[in-house]
């Protein structure tokens, strides 16, 4: 007698989101990149429908990054060219291409102005083929700003601005909409704040298929078993009908792995155990993005490009489909 | 778990004979049911009575143990399918494999020993040692058993499908309760009179789910740890998952033991990135093959945080840390003892390369935001406290620094104790330019 298999019955799905405009589409992107579609938890292709596999983003700055020395190789001749680390992301194979507008921080001395973003962003756009996400310096008025010009200059590519929060989502939903680009929303670990997110992000009349849903990603190590549980919790309720929890997750995995110690530290600054700094820092941020895709996450963003390698490969082999 | 009183009572013999110190059966069933008498207290139940209670108050996924003395590993004993339903509580054994003919076994035993990684006041350790009898001798298998028994005290795994090889090994080092592994449906009936002669924990390894479902029906022994014999990613994901929902949902008695994972990548990272994968996805054990630390800090860090009470705030020590060689001139930063938020304030801090003193104040595990709401990081809490702590002796200039988020805790902090006040960044990311600016480094 055949073991019975085990299946829920989820009724509702993820909604898909697409990032990018080929020229057909009104844009100049090469291919455009499509996030979410899943009608189950994540891998259980027995189950339902797994249409996009998980995509990798790749981080790029505007400014020189103080980043560990283990990135020197792969950036060290296009820290201060933008234009052309991003070229340099998309060799690597960046699916998408994340650009952090870090040099508008209002706080710096030279402080980038919006429409210096917006004419970096027509740069990279013009020298890249993927889609393209940006967030802002994290200040809500420069943000505004920053992401109102960068909208208007990148009209038609249906780019992903970010990233919106409880308290600072107006400006840039309407930058969003003004430019029919897509929109992160930000949440702070807290699945009650990121459906009223997403409730009052479509209120302002950007449609729900423009939304991207960025739960807070901590790294391994220091709490993202919270962001693991947020995610499942999340996605639990998409497939149960939540409509409003219903977004794909961006998870912010190579950001948040490089802040812990155990990335950075030199062998000499190295707690008992911790092995070489070389692979360690690879590996830290490789694990991170690896258990929050178990969890869910739609598209993940990268910074050490050997640490995308060994993720997009561990997604190959998850992409096979499983049956009974 | 799971019968009601009445239906236990329908069980019971109804005679009311009151053995068991209570009046009636029906008294009985429902002291039963309640969890405050147990099943052999009665002496009149029959047998089939006492299987099908047995069965019903079981745990979905049966504790199986291995291992002796201080290392014994207890597995399985999982009740939800996601840690935030209630919590993971066995952690999964990470175990490294060796061959039984490797001219080099005691070098490896010791470098597996001497894997000892320390992260953020824990301390990560293999499990233990899986022999693969890759000779395909008796004879090889079993000194190999006996030398890595002799060498560590982690537990034990033996890997061989040949009976004869497995009551070797077995027999030698039956005091150390092995993990046998595996009976197949080719070698079942051997291997059981094995595990059952030595009293150790057996593994059953099906062709599939169908196959290893059937084996363990067949199978007249409880101490069992399962496996569907998927070695492909996604199919392990897909099995492992299949095995949890039928223990938990639907009670699927073969289902309801701890399961067993083999990494197949070559390559170490990738092999722990799959490792990660079947942790993530109930593997009550992982075999894998690397021992370069680094990796492994990884896995087991991940193991260690999925496997977090997620109903439990994680606190540190309250108390005063030092960053980094700390002297008499070094800034004096205060947060709260909840683990998350000290520790990445505690990693802020460090990249500001300051040596600095970090206050992990006793808010009961509670955040930052959380503890001032609740008035448990408040100037009437910090500032009695921060007059009488032994940091006044350690630091000349008497300047606190509060996360800006609680700003309006400075005026009382200042009054009660008779330091100032610095108001910091309000998120920890700010810590460094902030030590840049405000602290002159
Ligand atoms: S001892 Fe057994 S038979 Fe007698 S009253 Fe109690 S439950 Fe009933």
């Amino acid at each position: 007698m055949p073991v019975e298999i085990y299946k829920d019955k989820f009724t509702g799905k993820v909604l898909e989101v697409i990032l990018g405009a080929t020229k057909e589409q009104g844009g100049t992107r090469a291919y455009t990149v499509k996030l979410g579609g899943s009608s189950t938890l994540p891998f259980l292709y027995y189950e339902g429908e797994l249409p996009n596999r998980p995509v990798i983003a790749m981080e790029v700055w505007d400014i020189k990054p103080q980043w560990s020395s283990s990135f020197e190789p792969y950036y060290g001749d296009v820290w201060n060219d933008p234009v052309a680390w991003a070229k340099k992301a998309e060799e690597y194979g960046a699916d998408v291409v994340y650009l952090k507008l870090m040099g508008a921080d209002p706080e710096l001395e030279n402080s980038r102005s919006a429409a210096d973003c917006a004419k970096l962003v027509k740069d990279v756009l013009a020298a890249t083929g993927a889609p393209l996400m940006v967030e802002g310096p994290g200040f809500p008025e420069k943000d505004n700003d920053v992401l109102q010009a960068v909208a208007e200059a990148a009209a038609g590519e249906n780019i992903a601005l970010g990233a919106a929060e409880k308290d600072n989502y107006r400006g840039i939903a309407a930058a969003a909409m003004m430019g029919r680009h897509c929109i992160i929303g930000r949440s702070p670990l807290d699945i009650n704040i990121l459906k009223q997110l997403n409730i009052m992000i479509t209120e302002m009349g950007v449609p729900i298929n423009k939304v991207l849903n960025d739960p807070i990603t901590s790294g391994l190590g220091y709490g993202i078993e919270y962001s693991f549980s947020v995610m499942e919790r999340a996605r639990w309720g998409a497939l149960i009908g939540d409509k409003m929890m219903a977004l794909p997750v961006v998870c912010l995995a190579g950001p948040e792995a490089w802040r812990g110690k155990e990335a950075n530290a030199a062998n000499a600054d190295a707690g008992p155990g911790w092995g070489d700094e070389k692979d360690r820092g690879i590996i830290w941020e490789a694990m991170t993005a690896a258990a929050l895709l178990q969890a869910g996450g739609d598209l993940l963003l990268m910074r050490h490009p050997e640490a995308a390698k060994l993720v997009r490969k561990q997604i190959e082999e998850l992409a096979v489909p499983n049956k009974y | 778990m799971g019968l009601t009183g009445l239906a236990i009572f329908k069980l019971l013999p109804k005679t009311n004979c009151g053995e068991c110190g209570v009046p009636t059966c029906l008294a009985f069933a429902m002291a039963l049911a309640a969890g405050k008498a147990t099943l052999s207290q009665c002496p009149y139940v029959s047998n089939e009575a006492r299987e099908a209670l047995d069965a019903a108050t079981a745990p979905p996924i049966k504790l199986v143990k291995m291992g002796s003395g201080d290392k014994v590993l207890a597995i399985g004993d999982e009740q939800v399918i996601f840690r935030h339903d209630k919590t993971f509580y066995h952690p999964t054994g990470i175990f490294i494999e060796v061959a039984d003919n490797d001219a080099n076994l005691a070098a490896k035993i010791d470098e597996i020993n001497g894997i000892v990684i320390e992260r953020v006041g824990q301390k990560y350790e293999v499990d233990g040692v899986a022999i693969a009898n890759a000779s395909g001798s008796a004879d090889t298998f079993k000194a190999a058993a006996e030398a890595v028994a002799g060498k560590t005290d982690k537990a034990i795994i033996l890997l061989t499908e040949c009976p004869t090889c497995m009551e070797a090994a077995a027999g030698a080092i039956a005091a150390r309760k092995p993990l046998l592994y595996a009976a197949t449906a080719d070698n079942y009936e051997k291997m059981v009179a094995v595990a059952k002669k030595v009293d150790a924990p057996l593994a059953v390894k099906g062709a599939d789910l169908n196959a290893m479902a059937e084996l363990v029906a067949k199978i007249d022994y409880k101490e069992l740890v399962i496996d569907s014999g998927a070695r492909q990613i996604s199919q392990v994901i897909a099995d492992q998952t299949q095995i949890r929902n039928g223990a938990v949902k639907k009670r699927f008695r073969p289902y309801g033991y701890p399961t067993i994972a083999f990494t197949t990548e070559a390559d170490p990272a990738m092999e722990v990135l799959e490792a990660q994968a079947f942790i993530s996805k109930y593997a009550s054990i992982v075999v894998l093959k690397t021992t370069k630390t680094e990796y492994l800090m990884a896995l087991f860090t991940w193991r260690s945080n999925l496997y977090t009470d997620p109903q439990k705030p994680i606190a540190v020590q309250p108390g005063v840390y030092a960053i980094g060689a700390a002297n008499e001139n070094s800034p004096v930063y205060i947060t709260t003892n909840f683990s998350l938020t000290y520790y990445t304030v505690a990693t802020e801090v460090e990249s500001t390369r300051l040596p600095s003193y970090l206050i992990a104040f006793d808010t009961d595990g509670l955040s930052v935001m959380t503890a001032w709401a609740g008035g448990k990081f408040i100037g009437e809490a910090i500032g009695p406290w921060l007059k009488d702590s032994d940091i006044n002796e350690k630091v000349k200039k008497k300047v606190l620094i509060i996360p800006g988020g609680v700003a309006a805790i400075k005026g009382k902090i200042e009054d009660l104790s008779g330091w100032e006040v610095m108001v910091g960044p309000r998120d920890s990311s700010g810590i460094t330019s902030f030590a840049k600016l405000r602290l002159n480094v």
